[in-house]
């Protein structure tokens, strides 16, 4: 394959299935239930309060 | 091994530089062997691996001094030409010192650091691999002396924000490889059973750098005694691949590493979740799909093919969108809780840092356009849109990272003082808003002076003329600097007095205001 035909391939199928993927994406964050287990993974950092010091 | 090296080079930088590393190395090994032998550590898996933290810390706080201090050094070499002394102390060899020190010193050891500090506390389990950590940091330090003393002794490939020559680039490699397995190893021992979002940048900006830096250095040594290389591209693609490289280097050392600082430090300061999980996503995966194409807006109107120069702006303009999202996410995290900023210097820090991330995320696509960057470029504008995100976003958030952790890292109550937070604040603040105003306008007044032709159309100005013209907002440029720096030092003390267990007594900062219930 040669350069051209790279470059006609990238911005053609390469761009639209990037696009898909990331269309993808986003659909998948707004599923049902997603936004009760993001509110879940957002708190991550807050639940570790008392073991924040004393490591080595 | 080094010292065989320095006796088989074939030139004498070459020959320096590995005398150098023996030093280093040698000086090493007597500290490591003089250290007291390590207690066993009882808790074992249950505690988190906090020493390269806190070492990190103070690193984060001294490099960072140095690089800001360097910049002030090349900003009154540029300002008064006198002050160059060579050949080691010329500009053309501090500046790369200069940038280096505050990208990847200050920086890369702050990333490398709250990496450290938020994989384990968001994955609840200690870092993966042993001694491995020490060796990640370690050896990013050496790659660091073995950068800047190599840039003092002239030795650069001369690509922009990768001048190191082929052996540091070498070593860099392992040093980063490991520290991919050190991440990945930490996040798959985790406890936690989702990856908190702040991972996937820090993540992200491994994978990345790691193949940026690869393929970016892919050179053939002249010897392997020397330190001369020649990049395997010639022509426009090595220009493309050193602006592929180098404006990734933003996207993802300097922005996508410094999100993750945000969306882990700004909630923890806050004491609140941030504003919105799943716009955070969204925020990674658009970020991550279109900073790779932004590079070509470095190279308008040269050789590179005219598709290629408008594919770089429109993805850069594209880059609003995720910028502004994550913007408005860091800042709303304030949500219901805005009198922080009236009580809490730290968070003041933090927000003033997403701020400007905002603020430069808004200039750089503006830039990237064209028709703009026809007047823009090669101009001091750029120089003064990199400090307003490198002084505004990147400083910042590191320095909130720094305040956050530190006084939890060696079990202090608070930092020694609020206060001095405050007046780094705005030392910091006032240093930036400065630099950047001068540069702005030196750098639209050094455009149109470059453009200026008379109805001959013959160039008005002479090249001599505009820099004599910039001259006076180089002085203020460095006034901007030293405040910057002022900044620096106050942190510095008042980080180090925190360390020794000193507390200010002070005016406390205004506490907020308790609503009374209606009765």
């Amino acid at each position: 394959m040669d350069y051209d035909a790279l470059r006609h391939f990238a911005d053609s199928w390469g761009l639209v299935y990037m696009f898909g993927v990331f269309l993808a994406v986003i659909l998948f964050l707004l599923r049902p239930g997603a936004g009760r287990r993001a509110m879940d993974a957002a708190n991550i950092p807050l639940r570790d309060g008392a073991t924040e010091t004393g490591h080595d | 091994m080094a010292a065989l090296l320095s006796g088989l080079a074939v030139d004498a930088p070459f020959r320096l530089h590995m005398g150098i590393l023996t030093l280093v190395l040698g000086l090493a090994t007597l500290v490591a062997l003089r250290l007291p032998e390590r207690v066993a550590v009882p808790a074992g898996e249950a505690s988190y691996m906090d020493q390269p933290v806190r070492i990190g810390s103070l690193l984060t706080v001294f490099w960072g001094v140095v690089g800001f201090l360097v910049g002030v050094l090349v900003a009154a070499q540029l300002a008064f030409p006198d002050l160059n002394f060579g050949p080691w102390f010329t500009f053309s060899r501090l500046r790369p010192l200069h940038t280096s020190a505050v990208v990847f010193a200050f920086g890369g050891t702050a990333l490398l650091t709250t990496s450290f500090y938020v994989v384990q506390r968001t994955s609840r389990a200690r870092l993966f691999g042993g001694d491995l950590a020490w060796f990640v940091f370690w050896g990013y330090q050496l790659f660091i002396v073995m950068a800047a003393t190599g840039y003092l002794l002239g030795i650069t490939q001369g690509r922009e924000y990768a001048e190191p020559e082929w052996y540091v680039d070498l070593w860099l490699t392992i040093v980063w490889v490991a520290y991919l397995i050190l991440f990945l190893g930490t996040l798959l021992r985790r406890k936690e059973p989702h990856i908190y979002v702040a991972n996937w940048f820090y993540l992200a900006f491994i994978v990345t750098v790691a193949m940026l830096h690869v393929v970016n250095n892919l050179a053939v040594p002249v010897s392997v005694f020397g330190s001369r290389s020649y990049s395997l591209f010639s022509g426009v693609q090595d220009a493309l691949t050193q602006w592929w490289y180098g404006h990734n280097a933003v996207g993802f050392f300097l922005t996508a590493g410094f999100l993750g600082m945000m969306y882990y430090y700004m909630p923890k300061q806050a004491e609140r979740p941030v504003y919105s999980y799943r716009l955070s996503i969204i925020h990674f995966w658009s970020l991550i799909f279109l900073y790779i194409w932004a590079g070509p807006h470095h190279l308008h109107y040269t050789a590179l093919p005219d598709w290629a120069q408008t594919l770089g702006m429109v993805f850069s303009v594209m880059l609003w969108m995720p910028s502004w999202g994550g913007m408005i996410n860091g800042l709303m995290t304030l949500r219901g809780a805005w009198d922080k900023l009236r009580t809490d210097p730290i968070i003041r820090m933090m927000v003033i840092a997403v701020a400007f991330y905002g603020m430069s995320t808004f200039e750089g696509p503006v830039m990237s356009i064209k028709s703009v960057n026809g007047l823009s470029h090669y101009t001091d504008w750029t120089i003064g849109h990199v400090h307003s995100g490198a002084l505004g976003w990147v400083g910042m958030i590191s320095f909130g990272a720094v305040y956050f952790m530190v006084p939890r890292l060696w079990g202090r109550e608070r930092l020694y003082s609020l206060r001095m937070v405050n007046w780094h604040f705005w030392l910091a603040t006032l240093g930036i808003v400065v630099y950047a105003a001068a540069m702005w306008v030196a750098g639209i007044m050094q455009g149109l002076m470059w453009r200026e032709y008379d109805s001959q159309g013959f160039l008005v100005y002479s090249f001599a003329e505009t820099v004599a013209a910039m001259h006076p907002y180089y002085v203020m440029r460095l006034g901007g600097g030293l405040l910057y720096l002022a900044g620096g030092l106050v942190m510095a003390f008042n980080i180090w007095m925190t360390v020794v267990g000193r507390v200010r007594t002070e005016r406390p900062m205004p506490t907020a205001a308790v609503p009374q219930p209606a009765e």
